[in-house]
């Protein structure tokens, strides 16, 4: 039998449950281990069937150009990431790029998961970041209130107790 | 930190199962991948963004308790077959194995836990336990997780949850994995429709490869694909429990395949006793799927029980770059067969044939080590 990307002769089969269906490739030792066909944990045939594998094997870095093409649109403050980088390899440069791309991440997500917003562990620490800014909205928003009603005495000792959040260190 | 050789001289505590008994789940992998912020990712990293994000993780990942006299090692500084038998081990993964400095691997003594550092994304950390344990595996490695987070600062976000390279991973960053040995299953030709079934609700299934619907020595693997929108605690559940019940599907089909056609499964495993105790040269495919009818004897009553883990060892022993390592020096794929077939020769010495066992007692299924409790 003959591999399905070459002309080589096949050794590595491969069967796979492809959304229900059994799918079926037939590949010669080179494009298996090209296409990391060989390694249980990483590998989806879908990837191969649907070219994915073949677009972006390896580290992405090896494919991406050296010059991230301008006109790709917009592009991440903190990383240089372009929409044209996120077209290619689907994958993202760094974690402000979610914010960069947040319309693309959402088209993205949609469909790939059971749901599209988290539910799960949350890292201590930004829990409590999280509580203190709650918090500080909390208390400025009665700080308003406190001055609108020019009770001064009060707003002195939320204004104080701000400024003790704001200086805590997270 | 531990050498290399010393890290690898000894089975991992998961593959020779802490546990005792081994039946149709060999072991419970958990994976979390955690990404610091605003760092570029590994993918996109320029070399020296990528060695100041290793600078920032490797202190904090050698310094948790869990890594006390541990491996850690930079990547570029281990050889390719040192890499390989990482891979082998389930220890690094095979896109891990190809990178060089910038990269490292910091394994736990026991190899229960292992830490990729710049993989796909900055972090990729993993817990292994034999046998069905996928709850066990996510406490100690969320720990662990809350241990690290006290001195990096991981990517969160409230709606997103933990930012990964990879969208597919976004959220929980959990991937829930166990290694399930299906003989029954496949002998008594269900795997195909059980295999579905998992599919269909929206779990992973792996083999490794193999021709036509068998995968290799009838190991597969069930995972969670989803990662966003569900908590830990819901994933494993479902996982743990649809494992579960392949687990006992291969259990009965075990047990029909003995009571209607108990000449054929005294065949497939006197056979593949016979050639694993006698072959000369052997590869790898056919040593793995005579394994796995060994494998299928010990948990019957053929062979002794402790034959599953002497199975289990030798699954991981037969590996291509465990015998270069194993024989010091670079190996042709005939030496290597030969090689192959000398040590599994030389482990099963002892190994009594099943004729001389079953005239002096009666073959039965082993309890569900799953469910020690209805022995």
């Amino acid at each position: 039998m003959k591999c399905d990307f070459c002309d080589k002769k096949a050794s590595v089969f491969l069967t796979q449950l492809v959304e229900g269906q059994m799918k079926k490739v037939c590949l010669c030792d080179h494009c298996a281990k090209e296409r990391g066909v060989t390694d249980p944990t990483g590998f989806s045939l879908a990837d191969v069937l649907l070219g994915g594998v073949a677009a972006g094997a390896g580290p992405f870095s090896a494919a991406k150009p050296p010059h991230a093409t301008p006109g790709g649109g917009r592009k991440c403050p903190n990383c240089g990431f372009t929409l044209d980088d996120l077209r290619r390899v689907r994958r993202f440069g760094c974690s402000d790029c979610y914010t960069t791309f947040g319309e693309e991440v959402g088209q993205m997500v949609r469909g790939m998961h059971k749901g599209t917003s988290h539910v799960g562990k949350v890292p201590a620490g930004l829990m409590a970041l999280h509580f203190r800014h709650q918090r500080i909205e909390e208390l400025r928003s009665r700080l308003d209130q406190a001055v609108a009603s020019e009770s001064y005495e009060e707003a002195a000792g939320i204004r104080d107790e701000i400024l003790q959040l704001n200086e805590t260190k997270p | 930190m531990m050498r290399f050789s010393t890290l690898v001289k000894h089975p991992a505590d998961w593959m020779t199962g802490g546990q005792g008994e081994h039946g149709a789940v060999l072991t419970s992998r958990i994976r979390l991948a955690r990404n610091l912020r605003r760092q570029p990712f590994p993918g996109w990293a320029k070399r020296e963004q990528r060695t100041a994000a290793l600078d920032l993780m490797r202190p904090a990942v050698e310094a948790l308790p869990a890594m006390k006299d541990g491996f850690s090692q930079e990547l570029g500084d281990l050889s390719s077959v040192q890499k390989q038998v990482l891979v082998e081990r389930h220890l690094i993964s095979r896109e891990h194995a190809a990178r060089g400095d910038g990269s490292a691997a910091v394994i736990e003594r026991r190899q229960s836990f292992s830490l990729m550092l710049n993989e796909e994304d900055h972090l990729r950390m993993q817990a292994i336990r034999p046998g069905l344990q996928l709850t066990a595996a996510f406490t100690a490695l969320s720990e662990l997780d809350s241990e690290l987070e006290k001195s990096l600062e991981f990517a969160f976000d409230p709606t997103l949850g933990y930012l990964t390279t990879c969208p597919t991973n976004l959220g929980t960053g959990l991937r829930a994995s166990a290694m399930l040995h299906l003989p029954g299953l496949v002998l008594s030709d269900q795997i195909g429709q059980v295999l579905q079934a998992v599919n269909k609700i929206g779990l992973a299934v792996r083999g490794l490869y193999g021709e036509g619907t068998e995968s290799l020595g009838n190991l597969y693997q069930i995972s969670n694909q989803s990662t966003l929108g569900e908590s830990e605690e819901t994933i494993i559940r479902r996982l743990e429990r649809v494992i579960a019940q392949v687990a006992n599907h291969e259990r009965n089909a075990r047990e029909k395949l003995l009571d209607d056609d108990p000449e054929m499964v005294a065949d497939k495993i006197g056979r593949a006793y016979g050639v694993l105790r006698h072959a000369h040269i052997i590869d790898s495919k056919e040593a793995l799927n005579h394994l796995s009818l060994l494998r299928l004897g010990g948990t019957l009553g053929f062979f002794p029980p402790e034959t599953v883990i002497l199975c289990d060892t030798l699954l991981m022993d037969i590996q291509p770059a465990h015998l270069q390592l194993h024989s010091g020096r670079k190996l042709s794929p005939e030496e290597r067969d030969a090689i192959r077939a000398e040590i599994v020769r030389s482990r099963l010495l002892s190994l009594e044939s099943p004729d001389n066992r079953s005239t002096t007692r009666d073959i039965k299924p082993l309890p569900d080590p799953n469910n020690p409790g209805d022995a």
